[in-house]
Parts: structure tokens; sequence; C-alpha cells
């Protein structure tokens, strides 16, 4: 860094900040919406995967922008994939080794991060065209502003379709019909399709608050 | 009337711009309107009013769904005695099921009215009136052992993500309805579906031996024979939800539909069509017994009738043009008998198969649209 830009100058914050809020990966580009549907029924398997698109996206943007006057402009696509694709085995054996039942769950969501929009998106549109420090920043940024959005999902639909949250029981045993009560979990919110509106739900209540956000 | 005219007057400046309730204007204006025909015209353009519009439309449907309510008060009460092996009178019958749908309907009506009225004071529109006839349906299309705040949180679900997400009432893409039935069904399976929730027993009395309180449908699922004979099956003395388990009280009810041409004939007719056409198929090919019985008796069980005289023919998520409405009600009549006998994971095909046609009738409507231009443009014989 030959200007000497400080590590956590303006800029460089605000690449870890933005897509927290205003660049949003999933409520404002709308991309990675696949495994976010898919890995949400619960908080545990959630956390996992940010944790693990977050290395991904950090170190495939920092190596590619290592690379990226290196790499010939007809080729790229490959050589990411070839990165991202080394990651995310590497990855994957992680959690096999020391969290073998999320790694469980996660199942294939794990190998599919390699075709995580995300990841391509930022390595096309930052890594290739910035410093590494930079770049690795900005993956940390969306790693963490997808994980943000997981959370947040998993969070309500562990909550109200398991009643449990990290897999402690948080609604009491009492209240539930079969001991004599009147409350039951509900079905829908483990379904895929409640993840999409909880989603929805989400980026209604970011745009109402964040105005600029609406397009037309 | 007079009185109501004046007291209406008399508030009326409250509620004008500086008034002091001039933030509840939408909620007098929507009462206002539903005691008297709004007398304001149009400013430009000619448009014919006349005095049926959409709150008088509604009420008309309301109406028609009077028979099919007090056919099921009645008839909870009836299954009841079954159960437990008494006899009442016809009015201690009657008053049984009555106390117990009523609180059913009001938090129905209170839950979707609440959310209309909270949504059209917050954008500043004018109260929709399409609830008044949701929140009788969502009633009627339930189990009577649903918990009271389960029907809360579905008609919440229903009037927001079915309707208020999409604009209120006339924009919605599925009937609302239905929606709050879909999402009681898959999120609170147990309490929709299975041989005890038809039927209320009640704290301290237990069913008689030998009573199951399994609906038509379920044993024809299961494969035995349906001990319920063909004359109570179309008078309604079975199991079923509220208001769905009488065809003769349904059709009254689409004979006032029909009559006033508020609900289309050619929905009802073509849906019945396609249910004959898939029944017919079934039985031709049948390899077991459910696809055996004779498919006039799909009509008569489960909630084909009611289904399709008050959900398909809803004119906002329907077909709109007359060739759509064709295709539109063919089609769910032949799905629902469809996923009604070869599906047993779905008991019941008719609210899947008209929410499945209510996302496909813009389609449809849009290749009638298509193809009548497409027509014409041929016809037309080009000058130069």
């Amino acid at each position: 860094m030959s200007d000497k830009e400080p590590l956590f100058s303006k800029k460089n914050l605000s690449l870890l900040t933005d897509p927290l809020n205003s660049k949003n990966p999933i409520t404002v580009q709308v991309l990675g919406i696949c495994s976010a549907l898919a890995v949400t029924a619960q908080l545990k398997p959630a956390v996992v995967m940010s944790l693990a698109v977050m290395v991904v996206t950090a170190f495939s943007n920092f190596t590619i922008s290592l690379l990226r006057n290196g790499i010939p402009n007809r080729i790229r696509i490959i050589v990411q994939l070839v990165v991202i694709a080394a990651l995310v085995i590497v990855v994957d054996q992680l959690l096999k080794a020391y969290v073998y039942d999320v790694s469980k769950q996660l199942s294939v969501f794990v190998g599919l991060i390699i075709t995580n929009c995300i990841i391509m998106g930022r390595l096309e549109a930052f890594a290739l065209g910035n410093k590494p420090i930079p770049a690795f920043l900005d993956g940390i940024g969306n790693g963490a502003g997808y994980g943000l959005i997981l959370v947040i999902v998993a969070f309500f639909r562990e909550l109200l379709g398991s009643g449990t949250i990290w897999g402690y029981h948080v609604i009491p045993a009492s209240w539930y019909i079969d001991n004599g009560g009147w409350y039951s979990n509900n079905g829908m919110m483990i379904l895929p399709p409640m993840a999409l509106i909880t989603v929805g739900m989400i980026i209604w209540v970011q745009r109402s608050k964040n105005r600029d956000l609406i397009e037309d | 009337m007079k009185a109501i005219r004046n007291l209406f007057d008399k508030a009326k400046p409250h509620f004008e711009k500086g008034g002091k309730f001039h933030m509840f204007k939408s909620v007098f204006g929507g009462m206002e309107t539903f005691m008297f025909v709004p007398n304001h015209t149009n400013k430009n353009g000619t448009h014919i009013r006349d005095y049926v519009d959409l709150k008088r439309t509604m009420v008309i449907v309301v109406l028609s769904l009077i028979p099919a309510l007090l056919f099921g008060m009645y008839n909870i009460g009836y299954q009841h005695n079954l159960a437990v092996g008494e006899t009442t009178d016809f009015w201690q019958t009657f008053f049984y099921g009555f106390i117990r749908v009523l609180p059913i309907i009001v938090v129905s009506y209170v839950t979707g009215l609440g959310i209309e009225f909270a949504a059209a004071q917050m954008r500043g529109h004018e109260i929709n009136e399409g609830f008044l006839v949701s929140g009788m349906l969502i009633p009627l299309v339930m189990p009577i052992n649903t918990p009271l705040w389960m029907i809360a949180v579905a008609t919440a679900f229903a009037v927001i993500f079915g309707k208020e997400v999409f604009g209120g009432t006339g924009m919605n893409i599925l009937n609302p309805a239905l929606t709050a039935r879909a999402f009681l069904f898959f999120a609170y399976p147990s309490f929709m579906s299975g041989d005890s929730v038809w039927t209320r027993i009640g704290a301290g009395s237990h069913a008689v031996d030998g009573y199951s309180g399994a609906t038509a449908m379920a044993q024809a699922a299961q494969g035995h024979p349906i001990t319920y004979s063909v004359s109570d099956m179309f008078f309604g003395f079975i199991p079923g939800s509220i208001g769905e388990t009488s065809t003769v009280a349904i059709l009254i009810g689409a004979a006032i539909l029909i009559w006033t041409g508020v609900g289309s004939w050619k929905i009802m007719l073509s849906a019945v069509l396609g249910g004959t056409v898939m029944g017919i198929l079934l039985n031709i090919f049948a390899v077991n017994a459910y696809m055996a019985i004779p498919f006039w008796e799909h009509f008569i069980m489960g909630g084909f009738a009611f289904g399709v005289v008050f959900m398909a023919t809803d004119p906002v998520s329907a077909a709109q043009t007359p060739k759509g409405k064709w295709i539109y009600g063919f089609l769910i009549g032949f799905l629902a008998i469809l996923i009604r006998v070869v599906n047993p994971a779905y008991p019941e095909g008719v609210m899947l198969a008209i929410l499945l046609m209510n996302v496909f009738a813009p389609l449809i409507d849009h290749y009638v649209v298509e193809g009548n231009i497409k027509r014409r443009m041929k016809r037309a014989t080009v000058k130069a």
C-alpha cells in the first residue's frame, strides 16, 4: 500500500458496513437466496453456514485480488472457480472434522457455496479491480451481510417452527397442547416458503426504514 | 333509516379536514358507505354507476353463504350428538353448534377487519370491503375444533400476505379465505386433518364405542367403503368443515349467486365438467377402490361443492375473460379430483387446485386476449 492508507480508513470501514444494510447481498442485491432458504430452519446451521461463506468470500477475494494482474481476462472465470473450489473443500473438511453433525445437516449446501452468486459477484465486481486488503475487507463485509440475514431468518424460523433457539427449548413445555396447554409449533415455518416470506418481511422493514432503496 | 342518516350527517364534520377525528376519516367513510350508497358522481369522463357497488355485491355473497352457515351450525350439534350418543331436539342441537361457531366468526371478523382498518388508515386509503366475504368464508372452511388463536393467526396471515402486500382488495392473486386455510393446513396439519378434528366432543364427555369421526373422504382415501349414505352426504349430515358438508345448502347459495349475476355460472359449470371428466377417466382406469367410486359422489363429499361455488368464483382471483373462465373452471375440477384420488398426502384437493389455478388465471387471460387479438388481426384487411 504505497499511499499509506490506514487499515480502517473511512473507505475501508464502509466496505465492511455497507453490505450490512444499504448494499446487503440478500435483501438489496437479491443474491444467494437459494442457500438462505435451505439452511435457515435452525439457528446453528445458519451460523455455521454464514461463517463458511464469510471465510470463502474473504479469502477468495484476497487471492483473486493478489492474482488480478496476472489472470488473462478470457479465462478469469475458470481461475476464480479453482480458487473458490479449493477454499470450499478446505472449509468442508474443517466442518467435517470439528462440527460433524452440523456439517451433515448442511449436507450439499457447503459444496454449493462454490455456486453462491455472492462470491462470484464480489470477485467480478470488486476483487478484480482492487487491492488485496480492501478486497479482503469487502469479502468479510459481504459474508457478514449474508450472515446477518441468515441469522435473523433462522432465529424466527427456529423459534416459531420448533420452539427452540440454538437447540434449547424456550417455549415452556406446559404451553403445548399435548401437555394440556394451547400452543403448537408452526410447521410451515420449517418449510422453505416461509423463509422466502421472512426474507420478504425483512426487505419490507428495511425499505420502509431506508427509503433510498425503494425502486421506482 | 332517517335517524342513522342524521347521525352520520351530524358526525361528518368531525371527520372532515380539520375536524378532531380527521385521523379516522377512512373508518368513518367505510361505515357511511356501508350503510348508504355513496352519492358522489364522476368528475370527468362517462361512467355508469348503479347501486350495486362492491359493498352491495359482497353482501349478496354473504347472504348466499347463510344457508351453508346455518346448516353447518346444526350439523355441528348433530355430529356431537352422534358422537356422544345423545338425542336433543332441533333447537338444542342447533344452539350447540351456534354457540361454538359464533366465536370463530367473531375472531375471523375482528382480526381481519382490524388489520384492514389499520392498513387503510396507514395508507390513507378508503376501507376495503373485501373482507366482509372472506371473514365469513374463513370460519366456514375450518374444522370446528380449530383453536381460536390459530384462526386469528391464519386470518392475519391471509389478510397481510394474501391481500395487503399486493395492494388490498381487488389486487390479490390468491383467494384470501383459501390462503388462510392453506396456511393452517401446512402450519398445523394435526389440527386440519385426521378423524378427530371434525366433531366437537366437548370436555367431560367422550365418544361412544364405534364412533370414528372419519369423513367420507378419509374413508375413501384409506380404501374403506364409505359408510355414509348418498342422501346423508347430499344433505350434509356428515363430518367435515363447518360450512362444506351440505351440498343442498351450497346449491341454494349457488342459485342466489347465479340469479344475481354475482358468481359466474361458467366457472361453476366448467368445474363440474372438469371433475366429471377426471372422475370418469379414473373410473375407467380404476386400480383401487378410491378410483372406482362413481364420479358423481366426488361432488357431494368433501369441499368440492363449497370450493367451486364460493371460492373458485371469487371475481378477483378468478379468470376474467369468458373463455378463460371455462378453462379456469375446468382445470379446477379436473385437478381437484386428481389430487384427491391420486395423492395420498393431500386428502382434499379442492383447496390446492383452486389456489394453483388462481396463480394461473392471469396467464390464461393473457393468452385468451392474445388469441382474440390474433384472430381479429387475421380478419383485418390492409388497405394501402
